[in-house]
């Protein structure tokens, strides 16, 4: 355990390892452990961002979906207020087409039967005429006793 | 005990005797270089691979053990040393798994690989007797390798001093400090002397003086018979415990030394 030669010799072995271990060992190491924390953090931060984004997504899928429903909704319900109206409005329109349709009816009909009744009182004081003129073919003169079958013609 | 014919005094001795060639100060610790720049080789080869291979994608589970510990030694060195610096965090993950690697030697049962060694250098026939082999397998627990790492370390420190605040300032820190009058600057330089140079001592030392502990008191077991077993285990399972402790404590050390030097007071 004397000081002695190999002193020089492991100070020699030493510098050469710590050149070697500074120059070839070190830094491809180092290098390769700071690259992967890096890699590592950034593929933590883009996790974190997809889920938030995922998060966000899904949120507005929600909300889309809300939003849908109520127009859905919304649609419905108007449709089936038109619905309704449409109904309302065609029954009354049918009531009014019906009752148009009965008064110009009775109308007609009695405007048939005036005219019917017009022409039988005509031809009926025609025949009473005829039928006096022929009775009292020889009493009567057409012409003087106009007024007298006039009258009696309106009492008919 | 490896050897009916060995007194305890010369086992532990002959475990604390490193494999030396040459002679004085020239002499090189074989067992010491060989075993750490094997470790130091693994380290390095076994990172290298990842490195090669790294990228982005999913990590396998060799790549994952190894980033795990480029980040811890990144966040003790961002704790403690604010500014850019290439050198500080490769530095102090090198000396945390090599001397962990190195600690780690520790921890195999302290004959095997010196048997091994032992009767292996036995056939191969390079000594005449087995116990002519000394194989001290635990690097850390020889001053030379904690002294290297320490003082280079220490150079840095200076180097940093320099480089941060300049030679003037650096110079005004070891003699203005800790007390600020011109008259006891050559009483400041020795205080900041003293402070700049425990520094190493104390890095080596602790390192040194916690592994060569640990490593007598396994020698010490192994020579209490049967009841080794449980002792071993019992002392190896704390052990994982101080080897750890101090690969960190030198890197820790190291990086608050460093950032020290780099910044005013």
């Amino acid at each position: 355990m004397n000081i002695n030669a190999t002193l020089i010799g492991q100070t020699i072995a030493f510098i050469v390892f710590v050149w070697f271990c500074m120059k070839f060992v070190w830094p491809p190491i180092i290098n390769a452990i700071e690259e992967r924390q890096k890699k590592i953090s950034d593929g933590l931060n883009a996790g974190e961002r997809a889920q938030k984004d995922l998060e966000k997504a899904q949120q507005e899928i929600a909300e889309q979906l809300k939003e849908a429903k109520q127009q859905a909704a919304e649609i419905i319900e108007q449709s089936k207020k038109r619905g309704a109206k449409i109904v309302e409005e065609e029954t009354q329109r049918g009531h009014e087409e019906r009752e148009k349709i009965v008064a110009s009816g009775h109308e007609e009909v009695t405007s048939e039967r005036n005219r019917v009744r017009e022409e039988l009182r005509k031809q009926v004081a025609v025949l009473a005429v005829s039928g006096a003129q022929k009775i009292i073919e020889r009493e009567i003169d057409k012409d003087a006793h106009s007024d007298i079958v006039e009258k009696l013609v309106a009492e008919l | 005990m490896i050897s009916g014919e060995q007194t305890p005094t010369q086992y532990i001795q002959h475990h604390l005797q490193n494999w030396t060639v040459g002679e004085g100060f020239w002499a090189l610790n074989v067992d010491t270089i060989f075993w750490s720049v094997l470790l130091g080789v693994l380290f390095l080869w076994s990172f290298r691979r990842v490195a090669k291979k790294s990228s982005a994608e999913v990590p396998g589970k060799w790549q994952c053990f190894v980033e795990m510990l480029v980040e811890f030694v990144d966040n003790s060195v961002k704790e403690s040393f604010h500014g850019k610096d290439k050198l500080i965090a490769p530095l102090a993950l090198t000396i945390f798994v090599w001397i962990f690697l190195m600690n780690l030697m520790d921890l195999i049962p302290v004959d095997w690989l010196p048997t091994a060694a032992m009767y292996g250098g036995y056939w191969l026939g390079f000594v005449d007797d087995p116990h002519d082999v000394y194989m001290k397998v635990v690097p850390t627990t020889d001053l030379n390798t904690t002294f290297a790492l320490s003082l280079s370390v220490f150079a840095l420190i200076i180097i940093y001093s320099i480089k941060y605040k300049g030679m003037k300032g650096f110079a005004k820190e070891m003699t203005l400090t800790p007390f600020n009058h011109w008259a006891l600057m050559p009483v400041n330089f020795v205080l900041e002397s003293i402070t700049l140079l425990a520094k190493p001592a104390s890095l080596a030392l602790r390192l040194f003086g916690n592994l060569y502990a640990g490593e007598l008191i396994f020698i010490l077991i192994a020579m209490i018979g049967f009841w080794q077993l449980p002792a071993h285990f019992a002392w190896a399972v704390f052990h994982i415990l101080v080897i750890t402790l101090q690969a960190f404590i030198f890197m820790m050390l190291t990086i608050v030394y460093l950032s020290m030097a780099s910044s005013e007071h």
